[in-house]
């Protein structure tokens, strides 16, 4: 077995913690953003009162009058259903802020925000180095124990966050994703604080590479989900309310899309992270199969693996079961993040089973009785 | 009958007529139904938790035993109610046998359904194509096709696009294509479901044909594969003595390596490696073999896996006397990384009284301040043995079988211990101790190692894997296949030039059927020469969308949706988005 480079993990280590306080600079700015929102929104309506003073609506609930900038605004924002209680330049105003199908609109200056952003990314560029030096400190894959699991996850989580920013406006996730990964930063450095080692002969398999890996990005997409699905109750009863008192309620949820684009794109992602959670537990039995004789022994960790994968069945059946579609598919989607959650810490720490990586070394001998 | 989201209209006219047959039909439009299948998905997730609550009696009869007895009151309560049993209780047995009723009964319905829907065209054109979700219209220039030329080509581009089309001819020259695309969809979603039924199918094969047995070998000890050789057995249902291959082998040696670089994690095992001397058959040749962690033997079919290692130090036990009463290596059962082995010893045909030791092996034992010796590194170093020594009954003579790692001090009396004046027996390898009152004696005479190793015969594992990975395979096609049906009209309009309308409806999810729409458009664009829109409050001068969203169900037919459809939801008259104008 090679030697670990010592030097190379204590860089690691460094990095790691750079990048932690970088993600707290980042989560402060996020929630700066969140708290002068309606700061923002009124600058935007002064700025909208000013350029077209007065423009008829026509017809009722038709989309947004012509901007000035044609050409650089995404077509037919759709005319707000969520909003059709609401005035129509209350709608004219949302549809400035956000649209059905999170594109970036390109209306409202959010420059708060955006710092928070790059420094999300610089945070993610030396996260990423961290995570791979320790990996190539140890000629292994970087996700052997919890403080692996947790830094790798977190890291991944602030990825595919950033990756989907590239296309799509979720800005108003950032507060959650930041804080989020400062929370697991935290958890890994100072609950699993772990020095730099091999892996056991337990975990010396390819499946590793595969099994946890994809496990880990599954779990991220359900995190951005698990968020959506949040605000996307708190949004229903928003609207809800609003469509019955024209009150202006939670005024920093208008940069928030509405519910229902909130549902549909947890549903989209879901669906992703549903079929790669089902590959999980495909190669989690290959593997089981492999070390332990056995590709299913209903192992805690596997009874959880199951349980999240059911409950996200289930989501997607609510998904196309009259009734159960909105605010109970989105419970669903929560009380699967919830599994995730409870799978990946209080089983992975509290409930012996055979994937405690703990101590032990298999030296587990059958009862005999003679 | 097919699946229904909403059994219950359908049902109510009928109760009044309810016989015997009517109440099983209701019954089984209830199972079959969406909400009954959801119901029970929520109930097998939640009835799968108490099994990893409390421990299952498959895992280690053991512990269960010694829940219970910790906990006499709930421990009874709790095994009444299976809860030690979970998996193979009649709950959880009763929720998924009815979740699979309920699967058969409704993806038969549905692939019937969709066979025909297969084999049959395209839906008819809907009158009014502009109360479609997505809709477009393009005017074409005069010197463009007649409306029943721009119909066939259309149908061509949608064909290329993997549509089936069908063309119709209409009234007054004018013309309309049909076209659907992403049957395929609705193909995984049945290949989906039908997966699941083959791996509980398989799984429930491997119950019968499988066997599992346990063996611990010690270095130069011989396994040959009959029942009677198992340290434990477990059969499957359909299982008989003949289905044991004959395959033998003997432990050559077992080698472990810890790290001995780390500061942090100095002494961390970092593999472990059995040598095996394995004949498939008697009289068949010997190959030598290595089997590792992760890495099991495939012997004939039977899989051999390497699941646990230890020491196991040689004593020889004499008796009051001077008879040999035991001989031979000791499991001992690794408590933690450094392994620190229990070790038990029973002596039962020591005379006068039977011999029982009890205490601990230490591969580099080392003695603190308080006289309590540890154990401070996996290997061999400073190897120790403290025993405890009974003498007494050991209450084997009952027939009653008895765990051999655990020595019942019950019927014995204490000959050593700290607590004694004879004080505990400390041996190292070549030593030997005499007991006390001319009990006997005991000589630690040196250590081997041994391996734990579960032998294992599932031939319908294979089953399982082909139909999960079907599963997963088919769950992509359902999931990310898009459903969706076009139509094109070609008419006239009133100055003479030759328009076509389209429209698309997606089924199931509406994702990217805008997207779909202005690839059509530019295919047309390319095709015909289109009329710029003559101002931008041209009406209808592009795709257009509303936010209307179809159910997701599978249900959704054009004709729902333009009931469904409320009247905010047409097309708006005065927007001017044009295909061009939408950022790529
Ligand atoms: C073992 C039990 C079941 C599991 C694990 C399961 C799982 C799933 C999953 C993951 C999906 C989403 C993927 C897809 O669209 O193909 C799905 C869809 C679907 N399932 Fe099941 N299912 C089960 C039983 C049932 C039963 C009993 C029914 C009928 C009552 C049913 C009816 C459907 C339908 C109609 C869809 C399509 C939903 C849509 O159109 O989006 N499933 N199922």
């Amino acid at each position: 077995m090679p030697s670990i480079n010592l030097q190379l993990a204590s860089y690691s280590d460094l990095f790691m913690l750079i990048a932690a306080f970088i993600y707290v600079a980042a989560f402060i700015l996020f929630t700066l953003d969140v708290a002068t929102s309606s700061t923002t929104i009124r600058n935007l309506e002064s700025e909208l009162a000013r350029q077209r003073p007065r423009r008829e609506m026509a017809g009722a609930g038709v989309g947004r009058p012509v901007p000035d900038t044609a050409g650089d605004h995404p077509p037919a924002a759709p005319a707000g259903r969520a909003q059709s209680g609401s005035s129509a330049t209350a709608i004219q105003l949302n549809e400035e802020l956000v649209n059905d199908d999170m594109d970036y609109l390109g209306t409202v200056r959010r420059p708060v925000a955006n710092v928070a952003v790059a420094l999300m990314v610089i945070g993610a560029l030396l996260h990423a180095f961290a995570v791979i030096a320790r990996g190539v400190a140890a000629s292994r894959v970087p996700w052997g124990n919890m403080y692996e699991f947790l830094t790798t996850g977190a890291m991944l989580v602030a990825v595919v966050y950033l990756l989907f920013l590239i296309r799509k406006d979720i800005r108003f996730l950032g507060t959650f994703v930041s804080g989020l990964v400062v929370v697991m930063m935290a958890a890994a450095t100072m609950g699993f604080p772990t020095p730099i080692a091999h892996l056991q002969p337990a975990l010396q398999s390819p499946w590793i590479i595969i099994h946890v890996s994809v496990a880990v990005l599954a779990s991220a997409l359900f995190t951005l989900t698990f968020a959506m699905s949040v605000l996307q109750l708190i949004q229903h009863r928003r609207e809800a309310a609003m469509s019955v008192e024209k009150a202006r309620i939670r005024p920093f949820l208008r940069m928030v899309p509405p519910a229902l684009s909130l549902e549909n794109w947890s549903y989209r992602i879901n669906a992703v992270g549903f079929v790669m959670w089902t590959f999980t537990l495909i190669a989690g039995a290959i593997w089981a199969e492999a070390a332990w004789g056995r590709y299913w022994g209903w192992d805690t960790k596997e009874v959880w693996t199951f349980v999240v994968w059911v409950v996200y069945a289930g989501y997607l059946h609510a998904r196309a079961t009259r009734g159960w579609t909105g605010e109970r598919a989105a419970w669903l989607s929560i009380i699967g993040y919830a599994c995730i959650v409870f799978n990946f810490t209080i089983v992975n720490t509290y409930f012996p089973g055979l994937h405690s990586y703990a101590g032990i070394p298999g030296a587990e001998t059958a009862e005999v009785y003679r | 009958m097919s699946h229904t989201d909403a059994p219950n209209q359908r049902q109510d006219a009928e109760l009044p007529a309810l016989g015997f047959t009517g109440t099983l039909r209701f019954l089984w439009v209830q199972l079959t139904s969406m909400r009954t299948a959801l119901m029970l998905l929520l109930l097998l997730a939640v009835a799968a938790v108490p099994g990893s609550l409390f421990p299952q009696r498959p895992a280690g009869p053991g512990i269960v035993d010694d829940y219970i007895s910790d906990n006499p009151a709930a421990g009874e309560w709790l095994d009444r109610f299976q809860m030690f049993d979970v998996y193979s209780s009649v709950w959880f047995s009763a929720i998924y046998l009815l979740l699979f009723v309920s699967l058969i009964g409704c993806v038969f319905p549905r692939a019937v359904k969709h066979a025909k829907a297969l084999r049959s065209a395209p839906p008819r054109t809907p009158r009014l194509l502009s109360r479609l979700p997505e809709y477009g219209k393009v005017v074409l220039e005069s010197t463009g096709p007649s409306p029943r030329d721009a119909v066939d080509q259309a149908a061509k581009i949608l064909k290329k696009r993997g549509y089936r089309i069908q063309v119709r001819q209409e009234a007054e020259g004018n013309a309309s294509v049909g076209a659907e695309r992403g049957y395929v969809r609705e193909i995984g979603n049945i290949v989906f479901h039908l997966s699941l039924i083959g791996v509980l199918a398989f799984m429930a094969a491997g119950s019968m044909l499988s066997y599992r047995g346990q063996k611990i070998l010690v270095e130069g000890e011989g396994f040959a594969n009959t029942l009677v050789a198992y340290d434990a057995f477990t059969p499957g249902s359909a299982f008989s003595e003949q289905k044991l291959n004959p395959f033998s082998m003997t432990l050559d040696s077992f080698e472990a390596e810890f790290d001995r670089e780390s500061d942090t994690h100095y002494g961390q095992a970092l593999d472990f490696t059995a040598v095996l001397g394995v004949r498939h058959g008697p009289g068949e040749p010997e190959q030598t073999t290595e089997l590792k962690v992760n890495h099991p033997l495939d012997i004939d079919g039977v899989r051999v896996y390497l699941v646990g290692n230890g020491y196991a130090p040689e004593v020889t036990v004499r008796d009051g006397i001077g008879n040999i009463a035991f001989q031979g290596p000791v499991i001992g059962r690794a408590e933690d990384q450094v392994y620190t082995s229990l070790m038990v010893i029973k002596a039962p045909d020591s005379e006068p009284d039977q011999l029982g030791f009890v205490g601990f092996f230490l591969p580099t034992a080392y003695t603190g301040e308080d006289g309590v010796a540890i154990s401070i590194d996996p290997e061999l170093l400073n190897p120790e043995l403290n025993l405890n020594s009974y003498y007494g009954d050991l209450g084997l003579d009952t027939g009653e079988p008895q765990n051999v790692y655990v020595l019942d001090t019950d019927t014995l009396t204490e000959l050593n211990s700290r607590n004694l004046e004879a004080g505990g027996i400390t041996l190292s390898p070549g030593e030997s101790y005499e007991l006390p009152e001319g009990k006997g004696s005991i000589a630690f005479d040196g250590v081997k190692r041994f391996v734990g190793l579960d032998i294992v015969y599932d031939p319908a594992k294979w089953g399982v894997g082909i139909f999960a990975v079907l599963a997963m395979l088919a769950l992509g096609v359902s999931l990310f296949v898009r459903r969706r049906r076009v139509w094109v009209r070609g008419t006239t309009d009133p100055n003479g030039y030759t328009t076509v309308e389209y429209g698309l409806l997606a089924r199931g999810e509406s994702f990217g059927l805008r997207e779909e729409n202005v690839a059509l458009r530019r295919q047309m664009e390319r095709t015909w020469p289109v009329q710029a829109p003559k101002d931008a409050d041209d009406a209808e001068g592009g795709p257009s969308t509303s936010d209307y969203k179809p159910p997701s169900g599978h249900d959704a037919h054009p004709v729902d949706i333009q009931a469904a459809m409320p009247a905010i939801h047409r097309p708006p008259e005065s927007k001017p988005n044009t295909t061009e104008n939408r950022p790529e």
